[in-house]
């Protein structure tokens, strides 16, 4: 059992590092470091340089174009990255759908769409919740008629994050309506340009468009789309799931988080001293640290597995858990920390990148829109309550 | 990077879960508690004989070459069963103070025996004000001739009952709560001058209130530097609170799957009470309580002997603040869900409480730690 990095890993390590500061556009990296918006193109470039470099897929395996990290190349590559200021790589084609297609997908459906997705030329997003459908995954009822060579889709999606950059949809639909909720669902690619989407965005607490309803109406797509078997849509829909919330834990970001909270709560003042020499703040802080830590053993101890042979299952749910808390967390306490300043509301600094000059310090304007988003993360991937309940019956067999 | 076990300590795992099997069924521990020991000699002789007093130790001090890792996977076992064997003063704190200080003669005189089963220790730092400050040492320490005389009070002294030597935290110079005039002695339980009251605590241990009333020992019993202690003191609890939280997960884990196959078997309105979603999210809040307090343990033990003594302090009072909220937790839970049972003596659920709550008053509580680590992380 060691902590230390062995010779090999700390060369990866450095070659990660030197990447990245040679790699990253310095306007990207200004944008991550200072809070800013990040638009599709900023992740588009940056994503295609990883693809270039055969990083992008970094959780794939060899045989699928990845570059088969150990998963200590992973941590790696993941916190370095998070330490360099690079945006976080866009979960839908690499984490979710690419590894849905070359699971179950067949040799022509993995040629077509996977290099689009190891070199981040098309944008995916996630049609699973519907308006009816939210933890209740399953009684989903967007429907796909077959006719011929194609199955006409009709219904709608929601919660579509990003849905308004992508290019494709991956979709769970329902190809028999009368057999048991879980076993009359497939799972369609679907091009956006087809006629018939259209794409409506829902503004959010804190005035961002981040998410969208996607209306599908007489949808036709071709029965090549479906992968995997029709009707067996929610073997690749819980297997999608699954990987989802080993990301989802979200450590390394969370660890930047914390960095940014503890500098702020060294700028802010109280009483013509730095917050953060106010014992009771100070111990927020540590406690946070504290669970964050936790957090990043347990995720270590997970992939210590993985490198023997194991595979992540149900319990990678209670990352998820701990991990959506502590996000949340961070921004409560870092809009504790800015204070009555945490109020002024500046839509065109925070959406559009304008040049206004901000309201007190340049985090402060941030704080509060950051908090009120971030309620999300309990409630997206499954809200922690459905988490509990994967943990309670697949781990505790309640 | 590895955090898997070797094939030696899983070996090393294996035989401790076997000790906690054969030994310490829980009416069997009951049994061990009610001697007048409290702790059974025999067994004691087993841990000698497996290996397990010196595994910890250096191969030139006359151990085997483990180190926090070996000590984290048998107090894990040991938290498992409860066991009552005075490891933690003796080996962890008593050897661990002696090999960290001691002369070549104080380790042949007191740590080699120790490694064979032959000598115990108890360690006296606490005094009644001292609550969770080490340096909050009043009993005094006075030349005489070529050697010392020691007057003053300890209290809450654990295994003092069976110790072999005390090992005495003394002022020898400086005002009250100064690290600086500490001094360590090594002082035979039977010295004259020596007043013991002997009691149990509440999970079952034993130890004492010592008074020291003009105990004179030689020069040689000083461990260590005189009017230097504090370090090997500080960094000595930090190994014991490590160990602690080992002991701590190992309570934890038992406590969480005695709690889960209750909820399973009982019923009320004609189900089992773990078909009831207030009930399952609880239990899946208990396991996850017990996966970071296993975290945590598993990172300070890696951290421990770590060159930094900011990296060493923060990981101890990092996993101490983690099992005194989770051990709380799962302890408080275990009792809830097994309701009225829960606070009985007769099922184990109150006696894992019972540890898992002294445990977090020992070498300071979740708040002193949290407060401890918010100093340290904050400064940077």
């Amino acid at each position: 059992m060691d902590l230390a990095f062995t010779p090999e890993e700390q060369k990866f390590a450095d070659d990660v590092r030197a990447f990245v500061r040679a790699n990253l556009p310095a306007d990207i990296r200004d944008k991550v470091k200072n809070g800013k918006h990040l638009i599709r193109d900023d992740y588009m470039r940056w994503q295609q340089v990883l693809g270039k470099q055969g990083w992008l897929v970094y959780t794939w395996p060899k045989k699928h174009g990845g570059p088969g990290f150990t998963p200590a190349q992973r941590y790696i590559f993941e916190n370095i990255c998070a330490e360099e200021y690079a945006p976080g790589i866009i979960p839908f084609g690499t984490k979710m759908v690419g590894p849905v297609i070359y699971t179950f997908g067949t040799e022509e459906q993995k040629a077509k769409y996977l290099p689009g997705v190891r070199e981040s030329t098309v944008w995916w997003c996630q049609g699973y919740s519907e308006p009816g459908s939210g933890s209740d995954l399953a009684s989903l009822r967007t429907k796909a008629e077959k006719q011929g060579d194609h199955y006409i889709v009709n219904g709608s999606k929601t919660w579509t994050t990003m849905g308004h950059w992508a290019d494709w949809i991956f979709c769970l639909v329902r190809t028999d309506p009368k057999a048991k909720p879980q076993e009359g669902i497939s799972f369609l690619l679907i091009d956006m340009k087809t006629p018939g989407i259209t794409v409506k965005p829902i503004i959010m607490a804190d005035g961002g468009h981040e998410v969208n309803e996607v209306f599908l109406d007489n949808v036709k797509v071709p029965v090549a789309n479906l992968v995997g078997k029709e009707n067996d849509g929610w073997t690749c829909a819980k297997f999608l799931l699954a990987n989802e919330r080993l990301s989802i834990a979200a450590v390394p970001q969370s660890k930047r988080g914390v960095e940014a909270l503890k500098d702020i709560a060294r700028s802010e003042q109280e009483n013509g001293k730095p917050l953060i020499e106010n014992q009771s703040f100070a111990e927020k802080i540590a406690d946070l640290e504290i669970q964050l830590t936790a957090l990043e053993y347990t995720e270590l101890r997970v992939l210590s597995a993985m490198a023997h042979g194991g595979q992540p299952g149900p319990e990678v749910s209670g990352l998820k858990v701990r991990g959506s808390e502590i996000q949340q967390r961070i921004t409560e306490l870092t809009m504790e920390a800015v204070g009555e300043y945490a109020a002024p509301y500046l839509p065109g600094l925070l959406w559009q990148g304008s040049n206004e000059e901000p309201v007190g310090p340049a985090y402060a304007h941030l704080a509060a829109p950051r908090y009120f988003n971030t309620r999300k993360t309990t409630i997206y991937g499954g809200s922690n309550e459905i988490q509990k309940g994967i943990i309670s019956k697949m781990v505790l067999g309640l | 990077m590895d955090l898997s076990l070797s094939d030696e300590q899983k070996q090393l795992q294996d035989a401790a879960e076997r000790f906690v099997r054969d030994k310490y069924a829980f009416e069997n521990r009951r049994k061990i508690a009610a001697t007048e020991k409290g702790w059974l000699p025999e067994n004691w002789a087993q841990m000698a004989e497996l290996g397990w007093l010196g595994m910890a130790f250096s191969e030139e001090d006359g151990g085997y070459g483990g180190g926090p890792i070996e000590t984290m996977i048998v107090m894990e076992q040991f938290g498992k069963g409860l066991v009552l064997e005075p490891f933690l003063p003796t080996v962890v704190l008593g050897g661990g103070m002696i090999a960290k200080a001691g002369s070549k003669a104080q380790k042949e005189a007191l740590l080699a025996p120790m490694i064979e089963g032959k000598k115990q220790f108890a360690f006296a730092w606490l005094e009644r004000q001292s609550r969770y400050n080490l340096a909050d040492v009043s009993l005094k320490a006075t030349k005489e001739g070529n050697g010392w005389s020691l007057s003053g009070h300890k209290g809450v002294v654990y295994n003092a009952p069976s110790a072999d030597n005390i090992i005495v935290l003394a002022r020898t110079s400086g005002s009250a709560r100064e690290e600086k005039g500490l001094t360590l002695f090594v002082v035979d339980a039977k010295a004259k001058g020596i007043t013991r009251r002997d009691y149990p605590t509440q999970d079952s241990l034993r130890a004492s209130e010592l008074t020291f009333d003009k105990v004179s020992v030689g020069a040689d019993a000083v461990l260590g530097k005189v009017d230097d202690a504090f370090g090997v003191v500080e960094d000595a609890v930090d190994h014991a609170i490590v160990a602690l939280c080992a002991e701590a997960t190992g309570c934890m884990d038992a406590i969480n799957a005695a709690t889960l196959e209750y909820i399973k078997t009982r019923k009320q309105f004609g189900v089992p009470i773990g078909k009831f979603q207030v009930l399952q999210h609880r239990m899946v809040d208990c396991f996850t309580n017990a996966q970071e307090a296993r975290s945590m343990t598993l990172m300070a033990s890696l951290k421990i002997d770590d060159k930094d003594s900011v990296v060493r302090r923060k990981a101890a009072s990092g996993a101490k603040v983690q099992i005194g909220k989770s051990g709380k937790f799962c302890g408080q839970s275990a009792v809830q869900m097994h309701g009225g049972m829960g606070v009985t003596d007769e099922l184990s659920v109150s006696h894992y409480f019972k540890r898992l709550t002294m445990i977090d008053l020992m070498f300071g509580n979740q708040q002193h730690h949290l407060t401890r680590y918010s100093n340290l992380a904050m400064a940077a």
